[in-house]
């Protein structure tokens, strides 16, 4: 693809660009003729301002002139062998696409084979083997560390991925879909939907019962009807949750977002929005299989 | 007729006296953001967070500390080179006056947030056009006194203060174009690598004449006049101002090395950077080749000393950087604190130490002293400075090239060795040095707070008349 929407463009900096260079060789060329002879004084030029200030008439020190003069030529040969002067390639052929995927294909050659004999391989299988695990880690602390923490604990809004509880499920097969196509968690506003405020209160008192949180019984008892026409849709009618879509078992006593009456109101009131991003573009099937083989191996589960 | 026949020494002393304030501002600010860097816990509030103070940082001290310093030296030198008073009437006041203002409106609007995100050009358009209208003062004062100069001849320092003023002005209206929203908030005028570029242009041409040509008006002046030398080549000034103001212009792509701009662009910035080598140190060679002859007066001498050494770091970062723009180095440096070392040995070694001490000849002659009140004050200005430059850059370069290394290591399984944080953390002792550093420099300038306060307490302002051409053919 050409980056000029015209040929006169390309042709305007190539020319451009050679005579900026040729002008700055003409320019040193034309104030370098001044010599002086061995023993002669330089003389000042005769001007003088603010009533002493005046100027040497020293000729250009040489070693300084050949450093020009070689940043120029090493110019010009940069130009002729590298792109440069508008659409012309270089003789090299060299581009930065090219650099990039030459990299990236002598990197699939050295370590696909490391990294791909374990595709073969059963994921349990995988996250019981030490020498896959070492790898998975070192691909979770640059991948998944930022949002998870780097011991997988997780923190608020980014699940712990270490306490067995799975929002999705936690069989090899569904955590790396999720690895490979992300997740998409939304929990709608259901302020409305529940009323005003003291009855939002109620709810988060029946959801702190859920899982034996200390909680208010009264306010526990008017808000059950509340969450079994609204939230239960969701959460399911025992609070368990719905791995098909994400919803939160409310009976585990794991938080996402806190478990406090407070924060248990605000996610009712405004809802919650989560996002994991899909890895597919950036990780290939191999360092997914890899990950997914860590993260099973995190939750205890390869020991299963 | 009494105002004719005297320089208008009013405006340059306003400006001299806010530089040594700004400087202590804006670099108070770079300690507190410093330490922000090993405390994150110093952010204390949304409007003194780091992601608001650092554009804080960099204006005040690039156009608060540097521009109120060019526009302290740039008045006096072209009014003394000239022998003429400054052009223009109210104008030069208008300069001051608008410039502070500027300023102001930047300490108040860059920590509530407002931000047009261009990186040395983060003031919102308003802002942008009170810059406007005070840069075209400052043109017309500048260049119409250089039109009714008496002397024949431009002196070459006017030659660096006329080109750093007409290229900030085209860089300032092309790079803030923009598409105003609200009074507060407004969009580039360009989009994707388009508007990456420009702003790069601009980026790196504020570092080419904002922070380069500018000073080397100032060197062009005070370093012969402290010496009392002559300039040492006329013609090497010729070769090394043309050269460097048409080859600084196509510098700015190496900021965008391996980017979506352009591989030809990316080769053209690259080898023009390099180009740029020989123009740069035109500059040094002549400051400092105008000692021979005098080079005993460096030992005695202080203000030569901050002179002559704010050169070696000129030739130091001017060597950095063409080296940091060849596409195999930069893809090692870039990202790095290494940029930022290379910044401040540009910005504390070159810049400042070359407005110190420019400042340090200037004020006393402002307020009819011979010399500032204690001479052993900037000699130890000097030593503070100097070791916190040094420890600052030092720091930087090897925490760069560590986090280069670092980033690139790779596992036989082909993984990342480091995760990103883990070169975070092993940044920290060096970030740590960076601080002291940094708030050895900050100390530098309260001692010349100091100094300044009692060389001019109590004094009355100078006025100077004008002197009659001297020379051989005038």
């Amino acid at each position: 693809m050409s980056d000029f929407v015209h040929d006169g463009w390309s042709l305007y900096i190539a020319i451009i660009t050679l005579a900026s260079l040729v002008a700055c060789a003409v320019l040193l060329k034309l104030m370098s003729t001044r010599k002086l002879a061995p023993g002669e004084k330089p003389g000042t030029t005769g001007h003088i301002w603010d009533e002493d200030l005046q100027e040497w008439h020293n000729p250009l020190p040489s070693w300084w002139m050949w450093l020009f003069y070689i940043t120029i030529v090493f110019a010009l040969i940069y130009l002729i062998l590298y792109p440069g002067l508008g659409s012309y390639k270089g003789y090299l052929g060299w581009t930065s696409t090219g650099q990039y995927q030459d990299e990236q294909k002598q990197a699939a050659a050295t370590y696909g084979p490391v990294i791909d004999k374990y595709l073969k391989q059963d994921l349990v299988k995988v996250a019981a083997d030490p020498a896959a695990r070492e790898i998975g880690q070192r691909l979770f602390l640059n991948y998944c560390a930022q949002c998870h923490g780097s011991d997988a604990g997780g923190s608020r809004g980014y699940p712990n991925l270490r306490d067995g509880d799975w929002l999705y499920g936690g069989s090899p097969e569904t955590i790396k879909t999720t690895i490979i196509g992300g997740r998409n968690g939304a929990m709608p506003p259901m302020g409305a939907a529940v009323g005003g405020s003291e009855e939002v209160r109620d709810v988060a008192h029946y959801v702190l019962s859920l899982s034996g949180r200390t909680h208010d019984s009264l306010r526990a008892q008017r808000g059950q009807p509340k969450f079994a026409a609204i939230c239960a849709a969701c959460h399911g009618a025992d609070g368990k949750g719905n791995q098909q879509i994400g919803a939160p078992n409310l009976t585990d006593d794991i938080w996402l977002h806190g478990g406090t009456e407070a924060i248990i109101s605000e996610t009712i009131v405004k809802g919650r929005l989560n996002q994991m991003p899909a890895h597919k573009d950036f990780l290939d099937e191999g360092k997914i299989h890899l990950l997914t083989a860590y993260v099973l191996g995190l939750s205890g589960q390869a020991a299963k | 007729m009494q105002s004719q026949s005297t320089y208008n020494y009013t405006v340059v002393r306003q400006f001299a006296i806010m530089t040594v304030v700004w400087g202590i501002v804006g670099m108070l600010v770079g300690v507190l953001i410093a330490a922000q860097l090993i405390w994150p816990e110093l952010n204390l509030a949304p409007w003194l967070s780091y992601g608001r103070l650092r554009p804080l940082h960099t204006n005040a001290v690039i156009f608060a500390f540097g521009g109120s310093a060019l526009f302290a030296t740039s008045y006096y030198v072209v009014q003394r080179t000239c022998h003429a008073r400054l052009f223009g009437g109210v104008l030069p006041a208008v300069t001051f006056w608008g410039w502070q203002l500027v300023i102001l409106l930047a300490a108040v609007t860059l920590p509530l947030g407002m931000t047009s995100g261009k990186e040395y050009a983060e003031l919102e358009w308003p802002i942008d056009l009170l810059i406007t209208v005070v840069w075209v003062s400052y043109a017309i004062v500048f260049f119409g006194t250089v039109f009714k100069r008496k002397t024949p001849h431009i002196y070459v320092a006017n030659w660096f203060f006329g080109a750093f003023i007409l290229t900030v002005a085209v860089l300032h209206l092309v790079n803030s174009a923009a598409i105003p929203v609200s009074l507060t908030k407004s969009y580039s005028a360009y989009a994707g690598v388009q508007d990456a570029m420009v702003q790069w242009w601009y980026g790196h041409n504020a570092v080419g004449f904002f922070l380069t040509a500018g000073f080397l008006g100032m060197m062009y002046y005070f370093i012969p006049k402290q010496a009392g030398r002559p300039v040492y080549s006329y013609r090497l000034s010729v070769v090394h101002f043309w050269a460097l103001v048409f080859t600084y212009m196509w510098a700015g792509p190496h900021h965008l090395h391996y980017t979506a701009l352009p591989d030809w662009a990316q080769s053209i910035g690259m080898i023009f950077s390099l180009v740029l080598l020989a123009p740069s140190w035109g500059g040094m060679i002549n400051g400092i080749m105008t000692l021979s002859g005098a080079w005993h007066k460096l030992r005695t001498d202080p203000i030569l000393k901050f002179l002559v050494v704010s050169l070696s770091f000129y030739g130091m970062s001017t060597f950095e950087g063409p080296m940091m723009s060849i596409k195999t180095v930069n893809a090692l440096s870039h990202y790095t604190d290494w940029t930022v070392g290379h910044v401040h040995s540009g910005a504390l070694g070159w810049v400042g130490m070359v407005s110190v001490g420019s400042l340090y000849y200037l004020i006393p002659r402002l307020f009819g002293r011979t010399e500032m009140h204690s001479m052993k004050l900037v000699t130890l200005h000097f030593w503070v400075a100097t070791i916190g430059i040094v420890l600052y850059i030092a720091a930087m370069w090897i925490a760069g090239v560590m986090q280069g290394l670092m980033w690139r290591a790779v596992n036989p399984d082909g993984t990342l060795t480091y995760a990103f944080v883990e070169s975070v953390k092993a940044t920290y002792p060096y970030y740590m040095v960076r601080l002291l550093g940094g708030t050895l420099y900050f100390s530098g300038m309260l001692i010349m707070a100091y100094n300044v306060f009692k060389t001019v307490a109590g004094q009355k302002p100078a006025e100077a008349v004008i002197p009659a051409v001297s020379g051989a053919h005038a």
